[in-house]
């Protein structure tokens, strides 16, 4: 069974066409990576599987069961997003505590304290960060508190929309790092958005690349890390950047 | 370790510390500012004269004897007598409990409402908007001593019909200002995070929304306390606000008028009695927001 399987998804704003008939699988336990340039449509599909673009047409299921338009209350204990900007992402008037205990909050779940403190141990946060606010937290520890966030509910699918991109570099390592040990531990599927490809090659099986809202290609990670990528845009992206990351 | 350290710890160990804690840093950014000060000082005193006037009041405020009407300032009454030979720094310190049972119950009766309304508008937008946002724009249009006048007329004149006029014609402001705070971080990625977790739009408006509002509300609602005293003057001043023999400030300037001449004191005393409150207010609603600004919320 498919962790999940997207069939001819197509997301359009008004009149233009951002996503074009999209199809893609992500296997069970399996990390797959959507890259493309800025507007390329890649966030959109994230966002279409997470309830949070709901114009799309075609077909979405998570785990075999068929996904609504719109958020709901169910997806949320199979699927679950990091957002890209750990600033913005946590509540700036909630600690660390509040934040966390939330989703099972939401869904009536005993048993908050003992389940916060396992989390914050799981994504490696000192329990002395409990009660803080996001404004008293770095970066990396922010995006740490969002990761633990997303898996409170325990989702088998993270929606990753590029969870590394606001960080300094020296902590995307971390982070990553984090990524890889959680998968390993917990068993999950990751849909990654971004347009890093060392990121893609470090954590990921698969990937698929979008041009103007249609996906070009798609191919293993190892197919890129040996420049065996078929479709010339995509060999044209891995050059680029390779110059970026040189330069 | 001593209270302080445990009220500014990195990192406290419990929700009640950090709470705690942060109420204190709050506290100790308001004592920076000396106008803040003074103006907490004054309304700590309005609220210390309303709940001890009997025994800060010198003499009855509704017992007057008529051998002593308007006596100038002096040992025995320190603020005058009034027409009917009432003492008038009594009749202030009673008209205390008055103001402050004015500003109390607005403030409960029109900044909740206000906000409840401008966030569901905000956080709902489309129908619910224009609907909520129309009703709010009609009664933002007109002035509000006029509106008040009008719902104390047809109410009847009275203090509590004025408190409710006042919370009718104010409630708003309240609403618009909720609904405009609602717009810029109804799209945020904190609120989608907890939409995607399954939350209802009730848990959100009222958990996540609300607590990012309620401190500019705070400062709005402190800043309009000297307008509301204003207004409930003014009804009393009408002859529409609290009747006699209620020693209500604004009334007691009123009846003060027919000798602003040669007895200066009847109408200025309980003038400077709503000049001090009000400044209070306001120099308390400015440190306020000096302090709990959003914006600067996480500089400090």
């Amino acid at each position: 069974m498919n962790a999940l399987q997207i069939r001819n998804l197509s997301v359009s704003y008004g009149d233009t066409r951002v996503v074009d008939t999209v199809s893609i699988n992500v296997v069970r336990g399996e990390s797959f990576a959507l890259v493309g340039e800025s507007g390329s449509g890649k966030s959109t599909v994230l966002k279409a599987v997470a309830g949070l673009a709901p114009q799309w047409t075609g077909e979405i299921s998570v785990f075999g069961q068929p996904r609504s338009k719109g958020i709901d209350r169910a997806f949320a204990s199979r699927g679950q997003m990091v957002f890209q900007d750990p600033y913005g992402s946590l509540h700036p008037r909630q600690t660390v505590d509040a934040t966390l205990s939330e989703p099972l909050a939401i869904h009536g779940l005993g048993g908050q304290d003992a389940r916060v403190q396992e989390i914050m141990a799981a994504v490696g946060l000192d329990r002395r960060f409990r009660f803080r606010l996001p404004h008293q937290l770095s970066g990396g520890q922010r995006q740490r508190v969002a990761i633990a966030r997303a898996l409170m509910l325990e989702p088998k699918l993270l929606l990753l929309d590029e969870p590394t991109s606001a960080l300094d570099v020296s902590v995307q390592a971390e982070i990553l790092n984090l990524l890889k040990r959680l998968r390993r531990e917990k068993g999950l599927s990751y849909l990654l958005v971004t347009h890093d490809l060392p990121v893609v090659s470090f954590l990921c099986d698969r990937l698929a690349v979008m041009r103007e809202g249609k996906i070009v290609e798609t191919n293993t990670v190892d197919a890129l890390k040996r420049g065996r990528m078929t479709n010339d845009y995509s060999r044209e992206l891995i050059e680029k950047s390779a110059l970026t990351t040189s330069a | 370790m001593t209270t302080v350290d445990w009220l500014l710890a990195d990192s406290p160990s419990s929700r009640m510390q950090a709470r705690l804690g942060r109420w204190y840093r709050i506290f100790r950014a308001l004592l920076r500012n000396p106008l803040a000060v003074i103006g907490g000082i004054i309304v700590l005193a309005l609220i210390v004269i309303a709940a001890f006037a009997p025994m800060i009041a010198t003499h009855s405020p509704i017992a007057g004897s008529l051998s002593e009407r308007l006596m100038p300032p002096d040992a025995q009454h320190w603020m005058g007598t009034d027409e009917l030979g009432r003492d008038i720094w009594s009749r202030i310190v009673y008209g205390a409990r008055i103001t402050l049972a004015i500003v109390a119950l607005v403030a409960v009766l029109a900044a909740p409402v206000g906000l409840l309304i401008g966030a569901i508008s905000g956080y709902f937008g489309g129908w619910t908007d224009r609907i909520l946002m129309g009703i709010t724009d009609i009664f933002l249009s007109m002035p509000k001593l006029i509106l008040a006048l009008a719902f104390v007329a047809a109410l009847g004149p009275g203090i509590e019909n004025a408190i409710i006029a006042i919370a009718i014609t104010s409630w708003p402001a309240y609403a618009r200002i909720a609904r405009a705070e609602t717009l810029t971080f109804r799209n945020s990625e904190f609120i989608q995070a907890v939409q995607l977790q399954g939350a209802s739009a009730t848990r959100v408006i009222v958990r996540h929304i609300l607590p990012l509002c309620s401190s500019s509300m705070i400062i709005r609602v402190t800043l309009d306390m000297a307008g509301i005293i204003l207004t409930a003057a003014g009804l009393g001043f009408l002859g529409l606000g609290a009747q006699p023999p209620l020693p209500e400030w604004g009334a007691m300037i009123s009846r003060g008028r027919t000798f602003i001449l040669d007895q200066w004191w009847v109408a200025t005393m309980p003038g400077f009695a709503i000049v001090i409150v009000s400044l209070g207010f306001c120099f308390l609603g400015d440190g306020l927001r000096d302090v709990l600004d959003p914006k600067q919320g996480g500089k400090r």
